[in-house]
């Protein structure tokens, strides 16, 4: 378990090294012009010194290298610092905003709280809630609890979350008047009256991306359970003359938990990166929002370091799904 | 009743239950000549047609996808108002005759551009099916097929797997449109990149699925039998391997259609898909948001049709599934 670990950890450096260099390349040969926006007044040569100063002027390669040692040795470095009140990152460079002109970093450590708060806890719910409908639906199966599981777990990932999104702003936020139709990031949690003004504003997009969430586990959760109840040792526990609770909550649901915890482990990353629509419909300024507008401003350092930072998750839960299965389940043997 | 009356019933009813016994041991019996016997040949298709007609959901969906289609495409031949053409007279007006389902704020008629958009928004879900299916079906048998190109083909996939895809489409589009836009056209060049963009961005499931499948069959003994008689790769891959690996393609096909389109949607949404004049259906949603307050219907409309669409497409998939296992058809 370990050298598979350690060996995976290894192949996973090459992987990303590749994606970054995909992204790099991609925003490489893109037309836009970080400089767009500066006005035509400014004379070409004040021009090329401000490309100058961007870092835009040595060739890509040498960027692309300098990016990568701000990534992974400047940026550590400075948390480190802050974090023990050492200097080793004095006078290094870190990643810089084109549009804000202040470090990437910290512009995403703002942003992180709002992304985790709601998307995190939509997923969460969502968890919660697909867990016992896929174990009713898979208990009774082909009754009208599972019929209209299925049909309800196809529509919610039928619907697009722009569309849900949109329709409960409409019945809730503009009909109703129950909950605020845009987010308010601005909000501190400080006594009861603020704390239920962030339930109520966080309703809408936790449900939205819930039921979505929600929608894919169940289905996983119902087939996972279907194929253990035919096993052998349920009839085996049942013989022996165990109660159905134990034999159905016990033996099958933790076995069935096994592939189903991988399946929400490989989902997360995309809580991150997958949020960015419902981000937009409820004009929360997460990390989403965050990619949005710095891709339609041209913020090449911004764009190249979220999208890394979404592949490095991807890469991270995968990795952390195959030890889980390997834990979770003896059988499984990674050689 | 005489005793010749007697005779003659029996005789018929004799006659008769041999008939039927000639009948039944005519239907127990293997026919002589399998491929004409009787009136109905039994192909593995028509199993699994007759299996998908079993899954009331899937014959549901069928109808309306069906249905959803003629309107997109029969439809501008009857209601043959054009969807682009401005009547700022008759803006925002409601449900009436002259626009059954009211009009946009430049007094355009919203069920002509539902029609328009719909074409865009299927034409976007199948192109791109097409190119991620080919794409991925290609990459499956070949790594599956030759086992040299097994583990970069594969590291490969996985390498496209640990992308951040809809961040990465979003680059892509934001960032290629203007010179797709010079070269063929605002709504060509829009269609190709879209198109392509997700194509290249979601084959890899069914490049696994194949590759799996591919595998299994590799071992089967009527593979070793063609091998044995000198069966070169190509027509070995076209011949015995594709057919049987057909299935989970066509699965894979249908829900990718589903995916395409939604992804579609989402870019218009976000503003990075067609262009404003050119409707589609997560381009009118889109554009109706501002205005939702006031107009609520024009949101729910596009919104409710890509639902529907999706909708119908997922559940023909899973009908697809169920009716290709071999484990569940027949019971």
């Amino acid at each position: 378990m370990l050298t598979f670990t350690i060996r995976r950890l290894l192949l996973a450096i090459p992987t990303l090294l590749f994606i970054s260099l995909v992204i790099f390349l991609l925003l490489e040969a893109s037309p836009g012009d970080p400089l767009a926006d500066v006005p035509l007044t400014v004379p070409p040569e004040v021009r090329e010194r401000m490309r100058e100063a961007l870092g835009l002027g040595s060739p890509w390669y040498v960027r692309y290298v300098l990016w990568l040692k701000q990534f992974f040795w400047v940026e550590p470095l400075y948390w480190f610092d802050q974090a023990f009140g050492t200097q080793f990152s004095a006078g290094m460079q870190r990643i810089i905003s084109f549009q804000s002109r202040s470090p990437v970093f910290d512009i995403i450590a703002q942003r992180v709280p709002q992304t985790l708060t709601v998307v995190g806890f939509s997923y969460l719910v969502g968890i919660l809630i697909a867990i016992p409908i896929g174990i009713l639906s898979a208990y009774r199966q082909y009754s009208w609890f599972d019929q209209i599981g299925t049909f309800v777990s196809m529509i919610g990932f039928s619907m697009p979350t722009f569309f849900t999104g949109v329709v409960l702003i409409i019945i809730f936020g503009v009909k109703l008047q129950w909950f605020p139709s845009v987010y308010d990031t601005t909000l501190v949690v400080r006594d009861w009256d603020s704390f239920l003004a962030q339930v109520r504003q966080m309703i809408m997009p936790v449900t939205v991306l819930a039921l979505y969430n929600a929608a894919q586990i169940s289905r996983f959760m119902r087939a996972s359970m279907l194929d253990n109840l035919r096993q052998d040792y349920v009839r085996t526990a049942r013989a022996k003359g165990l109660s159905e609770r134990t034999v159905v909550l016990k033996h099958v649901l933790r076995n069935s938990l096994i592939p189903v915890i991988t399946v929400i482990a490989l989902g997360l990353p995309t809580v991150f990166g997958g949020a960015i629509i419902t981000e937009q419909v409820f004009k929360v300024n997460g990390l989403g929002q965050l990619l949005i507008t710095a891709i339609h401003g041209n913020d090449i350092p911004m764009v190249l370091t979220l999208t890394f930072m979404f592949a490095i998750l991807i890469v991270l839960f995968t990795l952390i799904a195959d030890i889980l299965y390997g834990i979770l389940d003896p059988r499984i043997r990674y050689d | 009743m005489t005793e010749t009356e007697r005779q003659h019933q029996l005789s018929v009813a004799e006659t008769v239950d041999a008939a039927a016994a000639q009948a039944g041991a005519a239907t127990a019996l293997p026919p002589d000549d399998p491929l004409h016997a009787g009136g109905e040949t039994r192909s593995q298709w028509r199993d699994i047609w007759r299996q998908f007609r079993s899954h009331k959901g899937a014959i549901v969906a069928l109808v309306l996808f069906v249905g959803i289609i003629l309107f997109v495409l029969v439809g501008p031949l009857i209601w043959t108002i054009d969807p682009t053409y401005v009547d700022i007279r008759a803006r925002n007006s409601g449900f009436s005759a002259a626009h059954p389902l009211g009009t946009d704020q430049l007094g355009r008629d919203m069920l002509a551009r539902l029609m328009a958009g719909g074409q865009v928004s299927i034409a976007v879900g199948l192109t791109a099916m097409i190119i991620a299916v080919s794409l991925g079906s290609l990459i499956g048998l070949l790594s599956g097929y030759f086992r040299r190109l097994d583990a970069p083909l594969m590291r490969l996939t996985e390498l496209f797997l640990a992308l951040p895809l809809l961040p990465l489409l979003l680059l892509m589009v934001t960032l290629f449109r203007e010179p797709l836009s010079q070269n063929f056209g605002p709504a060509l060049g829009i269609f190709i990149l879209i198109v392509s963009a997700i194509g290249a961005t979601s084959w890899m499931q069914a490049a696994r699925i194949v590759r799996g499948d591919v595998l299994g069959l590799k071992e089967r003994e009527f593979i070793l039998a063609a091998k044995s008689i000198g069966t070169p790769a190509h027509r070995m891959i076209l011949r015995h391997v594709l057919p049987n690996v057909l299935s989970p393609i066509m699965v894979a096909a249908t829900l990718g259609i589903a995916t395409a389109i939604i992804t579609e949607s989402a870019l218009s949404f976000l503003g990075l898909g067609f262009p404003p004049d050119f409707p589609t259906w997560g381009r009118l949603l889109y554009d109706a948001v501002d205005q939702m307050i006031q107009y609520p219907s024009r949101v729910i409309l596009p919104g409710v049709f890509i639902s529907l669409t999706v909708l119908c497409v997922n559940y023909i998939g899973d009908g697809l599934r169920d009716a290709m296992d071999p484990r569940i058809r027949g019971r």
